[in-house]
């Protein structure tokens, strides 16, 4: 008797595991994939270091579109366009004009806020639907970023305004040896937060008399995530060290993920898609949470801009085409609620990560572009039919 | 051949982790109108999805004899095709669908070519709505009918399916009382026609009134089959039956205390209805509440009252309002729901699924979302503390769950309303305003709810409760204000009024107004 009872209890426990850490678990398993049949390439600190600095723009992306999705399923299409837009007014300022790069960044940056809230302003206060606002923000934006740039390409050679988004971080008299040591230094520190502070949360609940996890898992859990940390910086020791690319996309990451897990604020958003009249009648400006959503999509999208107009060095009138669509892909990836209401950014991460390593590992094969498409619409389909197929199963 | 129409035998029903039905019988004899009576969460709505095929045979054991034979339903449709018809609480209209294309939705009438037959649809339709007296053109969109025709709209598909057995499920719940009462002189109607239906409600006059046998289930068995005017066939009979005590007094007792300080009140209040500014919705209205005093508000269903109330609570009903707001004494213009929050006024929906809670999120969730402030510090959520604040509202609304992590759309629905009263209390209404606070609930959860205005009031806060259950106001207001059609009719004082005389100042007023026009 007790012992069928341990039987189907393990059991329940396994299914609530997998469901629970379904996307990380198919994060592995495509992972480990792709590094068995580039054998082992994808591993190479080279690559492991662009995976993040190639999908940096998704991951950005992808914050700003959560806060749009989790208001009901709303999504940006003109990220691309804004995109295009910024980057040619970023490269017409600095190489056109030779304008100072700090005021260039400003302005772009004003520039996406401005759009975000002309879409926000529609979107929010007039409710005009989502879809045909950044649809037809996505055309207007698209020509007028081609007017600024006058339909040619224009590329970016300043070395402050490449500094402050793509330079890799070197300190002198530490990091002149062959190893990087100041992103191992970083990793070692980042790990012990990690676990430090699961002891002192794990010691706070226990002197308020909260509930406990079990002692195993959450040591567990910060333990392989600490192990994750040291090893990916032991890599990025390995190649050039840490670029700023990725202490501004994990710093975006960051920000957003304590937005929406923390704050009161993050939390509007997850009560306007759950329901919006109830949400109003709690006293809460629904119509300013859609106006904020989109607003800070614009900001977001004008920061993406810049990180790929710094990467790739230079703009033209197609630059950024369909990457809103990434981002989306990203989002429903990463256990995102079409209907809005749930979602996190962490999964959103995985969502972004999961398409990244599949675009990597695919291009180190050498598969082409085709296949890749055919691949990331694959998946995307699969993780949003196992999202629904289980919350089905469990009832609601 | 057996004497019932319907027999079930034995049923048992389990979902992981409950056992929602267990061994559970009902006999129902042809031509007879059965009552199935319970607790919400007590297997009603299961017993009677078993029977129609929404849970599918080998789901569950036990046996269902139907016309004597016995029935292994895989479908709906299956026992649609036999003439077992359910009609559910939420009715399953589509709005902007005509009354004709509504009744024949999923069995269209198709001429040989497989192309929809819109004539005979429309012809077949308004024959079947003679039958339930419906006097409307079948080509009318269902959205431009009220609810009582909607109602009679799934009656009349009902009979379009060839209906043997009928089953209502809560059919009244949002009818006011006199379509209510329609509805019910409709079954008997039929019954002498020989139509058998199961009701099933939580109005228990309804079953004194049209019911010939009643089935009392309490947590998923069968408890006793009453049969009237062989048993005791009376509300506090059943009552008893249900909750497995008698019960005594159906409304707490307090003690009347108001106090002379006036906390709210209302100055010539006008709204205008938010689509159509041109019509008025509420006609300078003035009334007040005093400290300690639970005041009512009766009124049939389109009378005012709830738009009257969501309008004063921060302008969230109509457009064109005008009029003066007091509260202490003081003129307040609350523009929107937060302001009025700030204010200490709080109002309980009367329609918790779609206007209360979010149904995907937790109960944690649900109870500070209208003060998330007073879990923050800064900006962000101070989590423990949240936690105990759920936690001592659960306790103090005695809602029953096993965690308050659980999603507030898997509680039933007299929890649910625990669950929204706690997430007002938390905001320390000093005006509290009851829209409907008992409606689709059981009487134990009725009960808890009730003692909760008697706590507040005891506070010295006030207490506005819009009902539709004139038993209900007469047993908890010190003072009810009758609406009727956007205007106030009478102030009465609850200690002198009956039922009949409420009702008579309605009446009254719609039979002057038929008159005028």
């Amino acid at each position: 008797m007790n012992e069928t009872l341990n039987k189907t209890s393990f059991s329940r426990l396994l299914v609530n595991f997998l469901t629970k850490y379904a996307m990380v678990i198919a994060l592995v398993i495509v992972f480990a994939l792709f590094a068995f049949l580039t054998d082992g390439r994808l591993l190479y600190a080279q690559n492991m270091s662009n995976l993040m600095l190639q999908n940096g723009y998704v991951l950005v992306m992808a914050c700003g579109m959560l806060l749009c999705i989790l208001t009901g399923g709303n999504i940006d299409l003109s990220i691309g366009s804004v995109i295009c837009l910024v980057g040619g007014i970023a490269a017409v300022m600095i190489t056109t004009m030779g304008m100072n790069p700090i005021l260039t960044i400003i302005v772009c940056l004003l520039v996406g806020l401005l759009v975000g809230v002309w879409q926000g302003y529609w979107i929010g206060y007039v409710r005009i639907p989502p879809f045909i606002t950044t649809l037809g923000g996505m055309f207007v934006f698209r020509g007028i970023g081609r007017l600024v740039l006058d339909n040619k390409t224009v590329a970016i050679q300043d070395a402050t305004f490449l500094n402050i988004f793509t330079k890799y971080i070197k300190i002198p008299g530490l990091d002149d040896g062959e190893m990087v040591l100041s992103a191992l230094i970083v990793g070692v520190v980042a790990a012990l937060y990690v676990i430090l502070h699961t002891v002192k949360n794990r010691a706070d609940r226990a002197k308020k008399g909260y509930r406990q996890n079990s002692a195993v898992s959450d040591y567990l859990k910060s333990g392989l995530i600490a192990a994750l940390i040291l090893y990916y910086c032991y890599l990025l020791s390995q190649y050039r060290g840490i670029s700023v690319m990725l202490v501004w996309v994990l710093a975006i990451c960051l920000i957003y993920n304590f937005i929406t897990a923390k704050t009161a604020f993050g939390r509007y958003f997850y009560a306007v898609g759950g329901n919006e009249k109830a949400t109003k009648l709690s006293g809460i400006n629904t119509d300013k949470i859609y106006f904020i959503a989109y607003t800070n999509m614009g900001l977001l999208a004008g920061l993406c801009g810049l990180l790929n107009v710094a990467r790739v060095g230079s703009v033209n009138g197609s630059t950024g085409t369909s990457f809103e669509m990434d981002a989306i892909g990203a989002c429903f990836i990463g256990g995102a609620s079409a209907y809005g209401g749930s979602g996190t950014v962490g999964g959103v991460v995985i969502g972004a990560l999961l398409l990244g390593v599949i675009n990597m590992g695919m291009s180190i094969m050498g598969i082409g572009d085709s296949w890749q498409y055919v691949v990331k619409g694959g998946v995307l389909l699969v993780a949003v039919i196992f999202d629904v197929v289980t919350r089905r199963k469990s009832g609601k | 051949m057996s004497k019932y129409i319907l027999e079930m035998k034995n049923i048992t029903k389990e979902f992981p982790g409950v056992k929602a039905l267990d061994n559970v019988n009902l006999q129902v004899e042809p031509g007879e109108i059965h009552a199935l009576i319970g607790e919400n969460g007590a297997g009603k709505s299961t017993l009677m999805n078993v029977l129609s095929g929404t849970y599918p045979a080998g789901t569950y054991t036990g046996e269902i004899y139907y016309e004597g034979k016995l029935c292994q339903f895989k479908t709906q449709k299956d026992s649609e095709a036999v003439g077992i018809v359910i009609i559910h609480q939420e009715l399953a209209l589509i709005p902007l669908l005509s009354i004709g294309e509504n009744m024949f939705l999923g069995n269209e009438i198709r001429n040989k070519m497989g192309v929809i037959d819109w004539n005979k649809t429309y012809y077949e339709a308004e024959r079947h709505m003679k039958q339930v007296g419906l006097n409307e053109s079948a080509q009318t969109l269902v959205k431009d009918i009220g609810t009582g025709k909607q109602q009679l709209v799934e009656i009349a598909k009902a009979f379009s399916k060839k209906v043997k057995l009928l089953i209502l499920d809560e059919p009244t719940s949002s009818l006011n009382d006199e379509d209510a009462k329609m509805l019910l002189d409709l079954l008997i109607a039929f019954k002498k026609e020989g139509l058998t239906s199961i009701i099933i409600t939580h109005k228990l006059n309804e079953i004194i009134y049209c019911a010939d046998k009643a089935t009392i289930i309490r947590d998923g068995s069968t408890i006793e089959t009453l049969v009237k005017g062989v048993d005791e066939f009376s509300e506090d009979r059943i009552i008893k039956g249900m909750v497995g005590r008698s019960m005594e007094d159906r409304y707490p007792k307090r003690e009347h205390n108001v106090q002379k300080d006036i906390s709210f009140e209302v100055k010539n209040w006008t709204v205008h209805h938010p689509l159509y500014p041109e019509r008025i919705v509420d006609d300078n209205i003035s009334f007040k509440v005093h400290k300690g005093e639970v005041v009512g508000f009766s009124g049939l269903q389109g009378a005012g009252r709830t738009e009257l109330a969501m309008s004063l609570f921060g302008r969230s009903y109509g457009t064109n309002i005008t009029g003066e707001l007091y509260i202490n004494g003081e003129r307040v213009n609350l523009k929107n729901t937060e302001d009025a929050i700030r204010h200490k006024l709080a109002y309980v929906t009367e329609d918790r699924k779609t206007n209360g809670l979010i149904l995907g999120e937790t109960i944690r969730f649900n109870t500070t979302l209208a003060r998330l402030d007073k879990v923050c510090s800064g900006g962000v959520i101070d989590r423990d503390k949240e936690v105990k604040v759920a936690e001592d509202m659960k306790t103090e609304m005695g809602t029953k769950t096993p965690s308050i992590e659980q999603h507030i759309g898997n509680l039933s629905g007299g929890n649910q309303q625990k669950a929204l009263l706690g997430k007002w209390m938390f905001t320390e209404p000093e005006v509290l305003i009851l829209d409907e606070p008992t409606r689709g609930i059981d009487v134990g959860a009725k009960y808890d709810i009730y003692c909760l205005i008697n706590d507040m009031v005891s506070q010295g806060k006030s207490v506005v409760m819009i009902s539709s259950e004139l038993p209900e106001l007469l047993g908890m207001c010190d003072r009810i204000y009758v609406m009727n059609e956007g205007r106030l009719l009478a102030e009465v004082d609850a200690s002198e009024a009956s039922q009949e005389s409420i009702m008579g100042y309605i009446i009254r007023d719609t039979v002057r107004d038929t008159a005028n026009t």
